[in-house]
């Protein structure tokens, strides 16, 4: 699957040799496509999975607010002169339990998110301005560095990850009940509102595993454009969750695989990746439905050619 | 002051005790002395009923008068102010088994694209932690499911996405996901409602048939009772802070009525036995 998804990737490419084995062991000979590598696949991985759950309940808002809450924690976390990951988690938990709290049923929660989220990026802009470090810091916090992420990193990616997915695995079905219709839930005994909580705390764990890959700007490209592919591919939920993992694997994967032949950057790949299925999936079925109309159209229709005289011309008909 | 503590508790023992005795003679849901207060109000207070195995309770009632109190409060989502509910003799408790539960409808979400089978399997499992482990028991829940579906009639629909189906058609998905649990109770919250004259009916019907073959106690809420009448075995009137349960005939009165629900209401049979009701311009 692996080699796969990686031949599919370099497939594309005009410039290089033909021998696809031996150009994925030159992309993974370096150790800093390894790392990206490991750390890219359990993220896509997370993400694919947790995303399905943020298209369903119509959590996106939520999810890119709290990508952006982040940055106020790395900016700040920065200023301390410390790791910005660990920023970001403490700042993406912690609001992942007030939104979790404010409930899904709340009126008015995409202000109130709205509101904390302008705030923080307030906050992020003056923490940026005390850092007197190198502006790139900022930038790959923005908008990703996951060729330049380091050991430490990959391994706290790896077990936030890891935490996530037995997380996701523990709570799959009440939270897909809950998801579905809160009410029978409730009744049935599923704790909706602690659910909500914990979810949301799944979801911050993902970002803030995500913006390593992608930057708090780009997060969702991973998180939710690969479940929203899936959605319109399948009904089925297991399967859906499937091919959203396979999405943003393959986003994530491809994009590497690209980036390591160009000069350019990684996230604008997985991107445009991302943005260019979901613009396939929803204009194919498009095209679809006009095509067949056109066809209908064309088509010679089953009626004789009497009643069609009669459509044309129906005066004659009547005489 | 110790003298009335313990008679407090003898009369609390006293009750249940009295539950015990009236599951032992096939009553599903025995209520008694019950009140519910919500923000210092008192919704409804002193209801007492039992309802047997098989019985068809139909619940009428004003706007906010607390039907769906009622049924929150034997599904043990609402703690009672005072008094007892007992559901097959036990304590009502949240994700009880016995009970199948169809609250009122919105409508769901229109681009909610999941499945119908699979949103109607969840009545199996879904409230289950971890993941379903593939084991030989999903061939056996997918004869469940599939038989549910079969009971309901939604056997054509059941691969399309439940967001893209009609009112009707949801109401009897719900209505499958409910049976999955196999339970003795069903509570319905306005299973009508947004329905049209055509789907009223099938749904009602529909309703009286799975109940009489499974042999399940239903208490369901509505605002029209003509749909239900043919299956009512009692109605239930909830009005003015006051819980009534008696033969619709006794209760669809022209006086009940109007006391239910304080204005000038007029009854009307026709030769079927259907009733029309008729809210009368108030004359000074």
């Amino acid at each position: 699957m692996f080699l796969a998804a990686l031949w599919l990737a370099l497939a594309s490419l005009p410039a290089l040799s033909w021998n696809l084995f031996a150009d994925a062991q030159t992309l993974l000979s370096y150790p800093f496509m390894q790392n990206a590598f490991l750390a890219g696949s359990m993220v896509a991985l997370v993400a694919g999975i947790v995303g399905y759950f943020v298209v369903l309940r119509s959590l996106s808002f939520a999810t890119h607010a709290l990508s952006h809450i982040g940055f106020a924690g790395a900016t700040g976390a920065l200023v301390l002169s410390l790791s910005p990951v660990y920023g970001m988690l403490a700042l993406t938990l912690s609001s992942s339990t007030l939104i979790g709290l404010l409930g899904k049923r709340l009126y008015g929660r995409d202000v109130v998110i709205g509101t904390v989220l302008a705030w923080t990026l307030g906050l992020g802009v003056l923490f940026l301005s005390l850092y007197v470090g190198y502006a790139t810091e900022a930038y790959s916090i923005l908008f990703g560095q996951i060729l330049g992420i380091g050991q430490q990193d990959v391994q706290l990616a790896l077990w936030a990850g890891g935490a996530a997915l037995l997380a996701m695995a523990l709570i799959y079905r009440p939270l897909l009940f809950a998801s579905l219709d809160e009410e029978i839930a409730e009744a049935k005994g599923v704790p909706v509102h602690l659910l909500s909580v914990l979810f949301l705390l799944i979801v911050g764990c993902a970002v803030a595993a995500a913006a390593q890959v992608m930057g708090v700007l780009l997060i969702f490209a991973l998180l939710v454009t690969p479940a929203a592919v899936a959605e319109r591919l399948t009904t089925r939920p297991p399967l859906a969750i499937a091919l959203s993992v396979a999405f943003s694997l393959l986003f994530t994967w491809g994009g590497l695989a690209v980036a390591f032949y160009t000069p350019y950057p990684v996230s604008f790949f997985i991107t445009s990746l991302a943005f260019g299925t979901y613009v396939v999936v929803r204009v194919v079925p498009i095209i679809g439905f006009l095509v067949a109309r056109v066809r209908r159209r064309l088509a010679p229709s089953p009626v004789t050619t009497e009643q069609m005289s009669l459509v044309a011309f129906p005066k004659r008909g009547v005489r | 002051m110790s003298q009335r503590l313990q008679d407090a508790s003898q009369e609390q023992r006293g009750v249940s005790r009295e539950a015990q005795a009236s599951w032992a003679l096939g009553e599903v849901v025995a209520v008694q002395h019950a009140s519910v207060r919500r923000g210092g109000r008192t919704i409804w207070q002193d209801a007492t009923f039992t309802m047997k195995r098989g019985e068809f309770v139909t619940m009428i009632g004003p706007n906010g008068a607390g039907k769906s109190t009622l049924l929150r409060a034997i599904l043990g989502l609402m703690p009672l102010a005072e008094g007892d509910i007992r559901v097959l003799g036990r304590l009502p408790r949240r994700g009880n088994p016995a009970l199948g539960y169809v609250p009122q409808r919105r409508t769901l979400d229109a681009h909610l694209r999941v499945r119908a089978r699979d949103f109607v399997s969840l009545g199996i499992d879904g409230q289950k932690w971890g993941l379903p482990l593939p084991c030989i028991s999903r061939q056996h829940q997918r004869f469940l499911v599939q038989e549910a579906l079969n009971a309901v009639e939604a056997q054509g629909y059941a691969e399309r996405a439940i967001g893209s189906l009609s009112g009707g058609e949801q109401q009897r998905l719900l209505l499958a996901q409910a049976l999955l649990g196999d339970p003795t109770v069903l509570l319905l919250d306005e299973p009508l409602a947004s329905l049209d004259l055509r789907s009223q009916q099938a749904i009602a019907q529909l309703t009286a048939q799975v109940a009489h073959e499974r042999q399940l106690a239903v208490l369901l809420v509505t605002h029209d009772v003509n749909p239900f009448l043919p299956s009512t075995d009692r109605l239930l009137m909830i009005a003015r802070g006051q819980v009534t349960i008696g033969l619709p005939d006794d209760l669809i009165t022209s006086e009940r009525l109007s006391q239910m629900y304080d204005a000038p209401v007029e009854v009307l049979r026709d030769s079927q036995g259907r009733v029309l009701v008729f809210g009368l311009q108030q004359t000074a």
